[in-house]
């Protein structure tokens, strides 16, 4: 780590430590019971000693919402090309992908498990619900945004439709679509962890959202706060992937990826 | 490397041009023009007469309503040939995620030229503008002077037989203009193809073209249409001497009388 890195990294480390000494000594000082606020030493405690069971939690969790989040990737861009092939299909289609970032989630779970079962696939239907407007939005208002200029370039040199969108639409929609995906990617865990609400018993290993409820349900709630610190974990986790990505393939022409 | 050659230039006839934008705001209102094949033509006039309307419309990037454009030899190309029109517009318009070196040979990889040999013409083309060091480079890593010489290099590398041009250097610095003024002459000298220049700088319309066309405000009609008395051989010293002058001071007098008409 270098030397701003470390001097980036000093103040939140500081706001931490000060916010859970905090936490720790009001809790204790007021007596506060363990079932309604545990102190971060019980959590942390509770952490390490489900350790597995919450990393296992979050790899079945993880996988519903990587599928989920995948699915939104591919048929976000591919719904979003075609809502830019002409005005027409945008106006006739787009009020209807709207529905998806207006749609209740918990309301909507019980229907997929109709449909899917219960399971890991009816969770990753949700993470993918949740997920797919964003990748949509984005990736449409970058496809929208070329420059005109550059469009009659591609016409004076005779490109056809295909290579257009490949060389020219989709490249310079890449900053929006990963806006996309960033966001995406959260929502895909939050969805995932919603779908196991619903229709997370099955056989295997639990996820994130049934550890969850069952916490809630036998008052232990200082494994309830380990189980959202591990779901937030891996909000994190694949947010910075997807970051990591973007930053990597923008690094040399965009200014949003200079500097990373 | 090898040098890029020129494929002689196109004789541009424009017959009766109309153009009426929405709001029947006329632009253009038959417009002639005869440009001769191989001949550098500065067109001149007031903001939003028409200049880059017309650029557009011999481009094929606009339809007319009414009025004829005609090229001799005729540019109708067979499928996979290269383009024989460029375009160069006011920004350099790059590829922000494509190198220099892909920037260039853009037009032939649309036009399906394998890679290489659309490689080694974007670097002939990219030596030929000065380039030849920077090809790894990307549009972010460069001056504006040098995303200006890549659209240059990237609108010469079809061999064009025509070279339309939109003010391409307007928001350079005058040095850098300069110097680009000198290119662009001398790489028309060297491959001859014709070439349509919009400007809104009477010294650059004088110091680049062989001929100079003044329009009215809109909708555009020709003020003045002049071949200037100047040498073949130009360099910098040229603009201060007084034949440039005279040039100059004509040209003006047909702007200012264009803002009136």
């Amino acid at each position: 780590m270098n030397r701003s890195a470390l001097r980036a990294a000093v103040p939140p480390l500081v706001a931490l430590v000060v916010l859970l000494t905090l936490w720790e000594g009001t809790v204790r000082l007021l007596e506060v019971p363990r079932w309604l606020v545990p102190p971060p030493s019980a959590i942390g405690a509770v952490g390490a000693q489900e350790a597995s069971s919450l990393v296992g939690a979050a790899i079945t969790t993880g996988r519903s919402a990587l599928v989920g989040f995948g699915l939104s990737a591919v048929l976000g861009v591919l719904v979003a090309v075609l809502l830019a092939s002409s005005r027409m299909v945008e106006r006739a289609l787009y009020p209807y992908t709207l529905f998806l970032q207006t749609v209740p989630i918990v309301a909507i779970a019980p229907l997929l498990v109709l449909w899917f079962g219960p399971g890991p696939r009816a969770v990753a239907v949700s993470s993918f619900i949740v997920s797919l407007f964003p990748v949509i939005a984005n990736t449409l208002t970058g496809l929208r945004s070329v420059e005109p200029s550059l469009r009659d370039m591609f016409r004076l040199y005779g490109a056809r439709r295909l290579a257009t969108l490949w060389k020219l639409e989709l490249p310079a929609a890449m900053p929006h679509l990963f806006t996309g995906l960033r966001i995406a990617s959260g929502l895909a865990v939050i969805g995932a962890i919603v779908g196991e609400f619903v229709a997370g018993f099955s056989e295997g290993t639990a996820g994130l959202g049934i550890l969850v409820l069952g916490a809630y349900r036998q008052l232990r709630t200082d494994l309830l706060f380990a189980a959202v610190l591990a779901a937030s974990g891996l909000g994190l986790v694949l947010f910075g992937v997807v970051s990591l990505t973007g930053a990597r393939l923008l690094r040399r022409w965009h200014p949003s990826a200079q500097g990373t | 490397m090898a040098p890029i050659s020129g494929s002689g230039g196109v004789r541009v006839k424009v017959e009766g041009l109309r153009r009426t934008f929405p709001g029947n705001v006329a632009v253009l209102s038959g417009l002639d023009l005869d440009v001769a094949p191989g001949s550098f033509v500065a067109l001149l006039g007031p903001s939003g007469c028409g200049k880059s309307t017309l650029l557009r419309l011999v481009a094929g990037l606009d339809r007319a309503e009414s009025g004829h454009i005609s090229f001799t030899p005729t540019l109708e190309r067979p499928q996979g040939e290269r383009a024989p029109i460029a375009y160069v517009f006011q920004d350099a318009h790059l590829l922000p995620w494509r190198s220099v070196l892909d920037n260039a040979a853009l037009p032939l990889e649309l036009t399906g030229v394998s890679k290489p040999e659309r490689q080694a013409a974007a670097r002939a083309v990219l030596d030929q503008v000065g380039l030849g060091d920077a090809t790894d480079r990307f549009p972010a890593e460069l001056s504006g002077g040098m995303r200006m010489r890549v659209s240059l290099a990237r609108a010469l590398v079809t061999h064009p037989r025509l070279l339309l041009l939109d003010e391409p250097f307007a928001a350079l610095d005058e040095l850098t203009r300069g110097r680009l003024d000198d290119q662009l002459r001398a790489l028309w000298r060297k491959l001859g193809m014709t070439v349509l220049f919009v400007t809104h700088s009477i010294s650059e319309a004088a110091y680049l073209a062989e001929r100079a066309v003044v329009l009215s405000r809109r909708p555009a009609r020709v003020v003045l249409d002049r071949t200037l008395e100047l040498p073949v051989e130009r360099s910098a010293s040229l603009r201060t001497e007084a034949s440039f002058a005279r040039e100059a001071r004509l040209l003006n007098e047909a702007l200012e009388q264009g803002e009136r008409w």
